[in-house]
This record gives structure tokens, sequence and C-alpha cells, in this order.
């Protein structure tokens, strides 16, 4: 009885124990401190989710634990931290459409270079030690830190200033509650990435390939796709998709560092496991609840706020191992 | 005699330290059902991988066509025109039917467009699941849709591992129906343990015992050989 209860209202109760659990931090502080930390929260979730879906997609269809990952978020950042340099003009120009424009060209750039970097690095790296995981570590750690290393010979070793495009700076007043304007595009910048992969994966062939991948790469193959091509092409896309979260995070920071990958990538992880391998939703939901959780606890207890993204991964996979939206393996 | 579209000569294959196929030669004829018989454990699954270039074979030639393929990459070998329905199937169970058809579509012309229809009609049950997720499917429907996607390509050649693991008598008569259709247009080499379902599909027959081709035939002979039948397949007389 309580198990049929369970599987039919499951994950309704789930949701509505979310909710609740979400709402709880309004006991500790005013309405107004509460939406501004949703809304960090959310936009904060949003950029991880850029960093962790690729990690996601990688992980469950090359079942490939990829350290590197996270300096591709550094290298986003970088590139974009370049654009900005170069056109810097458009930055500070008061326009909505030159801003705009420089943050559109610096997305196209940024993408575009760390995917190739991402190619390379499953070519000379990862494709050679496929299939184990303990090499797989070992080898993508050592490319995290040549690839750190390189940041700091190509930008320098210090920690730089991001510029912030003009119009992005600023807050809109709304029933006196502050909202910033940089965290609301971030948002909807991750929905349309959101939106774009989702479409991808299930209206394209390629898309179904690589879902169909995720559950069974041997079968695949099998049926005439050269799965190595889709293995590169899925690696370059991640990287692309880290390299995105790095600039949108190192905007909403105002900073860009060396090191900054490595101090993402732990989240990523969590995320994955959160959401399940190969979930592009799942790393989503995953990354919100990362977010929200991260901003409400950091507010309220300071020092508990990445001990408590470990503690709802841990509780996650303690009701289910597979994560929240596992893909059916 | 017709002629021969698949040969394997002395093939050996390892799984990590086993040595699994110790010298496999068969042949699949063209127009004619082979079936590879035997034990658990005999290398017959084994013998279809590395075939299909999924295991690799440390020595020995694979020739299809007159080509040899031991040495090709598993997606190359399926561009040949070889397909392949596995021991578990490989559905995949969070895409849809028709997900599952047209991530095997290698091409999506005319050609394959008439083919999805007939093996619609042959499998019927695939269109009334055909918007379904596949992990719904029941055991016989999996089956099916596993032999289908391995059919809509132009296959000259289709492996089958063990369709009728699982399957209730009804099925499996349904599942003889639609080999026998298909062999009208596509090589077939079948790998099963029900006797009762590879003597009525098939012509020819290799008996594989310790990763070793041990007897080979027409499968009418060995349908009267009660003595080999006992020996390699376990299969006790009748009482």
């Amino acid at each position: 009885m309580a198990q049929t209860i369970l599987k039919q209202w499951g994950s309704k109760l789930a949701i509505a124990g979310a909710i609740v659990l979400y709402l709880l931090p309004l006991l500790g502080m005013d309405f107004s401190t509460y939406m501004t930390l949703t809304i960090a929260g959310l936009a904060m979730g949003m950029m991880l989710f850029l960093v962790a879906s690729g990690l996601s997609i990688i992980f469950g269809l090359m079942d490939v634990i990829n350290f590197a990952h996270g300096v591709c978020f550094a290298y986003g950042a970088y590139v974009a931290f370049s654009v900005f340099k170069y056109l810097n003009a458009w930055v500070t120009a008061d326009s909505v459409f030159l801003n705009f424009g420089i943050f559109f060209i610096a997305i196209v750039a940024a993408f575009i270079v760390v995917a190739v970097v991402g190619m390379v690095v499953e070519r000379v790296l990862v494709r050679r030690v496929y299939g184990s995981h303990l090499f797989q570590i070992l080898i993508t750690f050592g490319g995290m830190v040549v690839l750190t290393e390189l940041i700091r010979i190509i930008w320098g070793p210090n920690d730089e200033v991001m510029p912030k495009p003009v119009s992005f700076a600023g807050n809109w007043n709304i029933f006196d509650i502050i909202i910033l304007k940089y965290p609301i595009y971030a948002i909807a910048l991750g929905l349309i990435v959101y939106a774009v992969i989702q479409l991808i994966l299930k209206k394209t062939k390629v898309g179904k390939i690589v879902r169909a991948g995720v559950e069974n790469p041997e079968m695949v193959q099998a049926m005439g796709h050269n799965i190595f091509l889709i293995f590169t092409g899925v690696f370059a896309v991640g990287a692309g998709l880290a390299a995105v979260g790095g600039l949108t995070m190192a905007i909403f920071n105002l900073q860009v560092y060396p090191d900054m990958g490595g101090a993402y990538l732990i989240f990523a992880f969590i995320i994955v496991i959160i959401g399940g391998l190969g979930s592009v939703t799942g790393s989503l939901v995953g990354a919100l609840i990362v977010g929200l959780s991260y901003n409400y606890v950091a507010y309220l207890l300071p020092s508990l706020a990445v001990g408590v993204n470990i503690l709802i991964m841990v509780i996650i996979l303690l009701i289910k191992p597979t994560g929240l939206f596992a893909a059916g393996k | 005699m017709s002629e021969t579209i698949l040969k394997t000569e002395a093939i050996h294959t390892f799984i990590g330290q086993h040595h699994i196929l110790q010298g496999v030669s068969f042949e699949a004829r063209a127009d004619a059902v082979t079936v590879l018989i035997g034990r658990n454990g005999a290398g017959k699954s084994s013998t279809l991988k590395t075939v299909m270039g999924l295991l690799p074979a440390s020595e020995g030639k694979i020739i299809f066509k007159g080509k040899e393929i031991q040495s090709r990459k598993p997606y190359d070998i399926a561009r040949l025109g070889i397909g392949f329905v596995p021991e578990n199937m490989g559905i995949f169970a969070d895409l849809t039917v028709e997900e599952n058809m047209q991530v095997a579509m290698l091409r999506e012309d005319a050609a394959t467009a008439e083919r999805l229809e007939s093996v619609l009609e042959m499998f019927t049950a695939l269109r009334d699941f055909w918007r379904a997720k596949a992990g719904i499917l029941s055991g016989g429907q999996k089956q099916m849709l596993a032999i289908a996607r391995a059919i809509i390509n132009d296959t000259a050649l289709l492996l089958i591992d063990e369709p009728t693991k699982g399957l209730a008598p009804i099925i499996i008569n349904a599942l003889i129906d639609a080999i026998n259709q298909i062999k009208q247009h596509s090589v077939v080499v079948l790998v099963e343990q029900n006797f009762y379902m590879a003597s009525s599909v098939g012509d020819y027959f290799f008996i594989l015992d310790d990763g070793k081709v041990v007897h080979s035939g027409a499968m009418a002979e060995l349908v009267q050989d009660e003595e080999m039948q006992s020996k390699y397949l376990g299969i006790s007389k009748s009482v």
C-alpha cells in the first residue's frame, strides 16, 4: 500500500517537499533579501548548468571522468576577457545593442576556441584511456594542470578584473525588491541554451544518436555510426558549453584567475551526480538545487555553503543512487 | 551449391586473458539460414561479436562478400550491409520506437521508407507503440524492434543472437515466421539454443564446443541424429 502511494505520488511529494524546503529560508530573512538571493541562486544555477551539462553528457556517453573540464570553464572566461579587452569600446559604450553584441561575440568566440581545445584534449589525451577510470582521472588531471599553466603563460599569473558591459550593470526595482539585471540575463541565457540542447537532442538525427549512445554505445557502433566521431563532437560541445559558463560567471564575479576552473569543477561533479549521468534535464535541476542552496546557506550560515550541497548529494544518492534523472543504461 | 557470403577462417578471440574462440571456421551461404548451436559458453555469441568487430580477432580471417573485414571497425562493418541483433537486444529504452528506428536508418530515402512499411507490416505491434518509449515494450516486442532495426537498411547479412531467450512459445512461432520472411531478402546467421527454433528456420548448422566448431552439416541431418543432439546440445531422447 505504502509502496503504491510512493510510486504514484513519489515525484509530486518530492517536488512539494523541495518547495517547502526552499521557502524555509524566509524564516531567517525578509522577503526582499529572499528574492535577491533566489535570483542570484537561479543565476548561479544556470551558469553551473552550462558547465555541468557538458560534463554530464561526456560522462554518460563516453564513461569518461574528465577533470580537464573545469579548465575549459577558465578558458572561456579568458577568451571573453580578451575579446572584451580588444573591443573595449563596445563594452563601455552606452548602447544596449553594442553591449549585447560584444556579449554575443564573446560567447561565440569562447565556444569555438574552447571547443577546439576540447577536441584536442579528447584526441590527444582521453582517447588513449577509454575504459579505464583510473587512467582517465590521472591523465585529465595532468591535462588540467598543463592547461592551467598555459593560462598563466598566455594571460599572466595574476587575477584580472573582468569588465561588465554597461547595460549589464544596475538593477530594476520592482515593488521594493531590488533585482540585478545581469543575473536575469544569465538565467535567460541558461534557459535558451537548455532549450537549444533539448531541441538538438530530441529533434535531430545526431541528437538521437547521442541519446542512444548514452544508453548503449556498442549498439550505436553496430548500427553503422562512428562512435569516436560522435565522442569527439560531444567532447567539443561539452567544452564549449563550459566555456560559456565560464564567461558568464566571470562577468558575474567581475574577475578572471587561472585556477577558477578547479573551483567550480567540484560544483559541476556534485550537479552531475545529483541530476544523473547523461541527463541534460538532470543537470538543470541539479544546478538549480546547488545554486539556490549555496546562496541561501551562504547568507544564513556562510561556513556551510559548500557542505550543504555535498549533504544534498549524499541524501539524493541514498534515496536514488542513479541520480534524479539518470538516462536508462 | 549457393555462393558463400560470409566465411570465417580459424578466428581466435580473447576476452581479457581468456581464449574464447580457438580457431572458429564457418561459412554462411546465400539464400540460407545458418545456425550456430552449442552449450552455454561454447563461443557462439563471441563468434557473432567477432564478425561484427565488437570483439577483435587476434588471428584468422573474416571474409564478407570476398573482402577481408577482420581489421575493420564495427561501424564500417555495419555499413557493408551487416545487421546485428545482440543477445540483450540492445534496445534504447529511453528512446521511442520511432527514434530507435531512426537511429538505425543509415539513409532516409524512398527505399528505406518502403522497407519500413514492410517491416511494420511484419511486426504490427511496433506500429501500435510507435510513439511509446521502447523501455515499456514486452520482451517479444523488444525482440521485434531489435530485428526491425537490423533489417531497416539494405541488409545483406543478418546476425541474430538467441532471439528466443525468455520468450513465450507463441512469440517464438511469430519469430520463426518473421525469420522465414527475412531470409527471402537477407542471409541469416542465427545463434540459438532453442533447438525447436533452430531446426524450424535453419538450413545449415555449425556446432560449437569450447571455442571450436566440432560438427557442421545440413540441419535435416542434425534433426535425425539424436546422438549428436544429446552429446553436444544436451537434448535427451523423448520418452
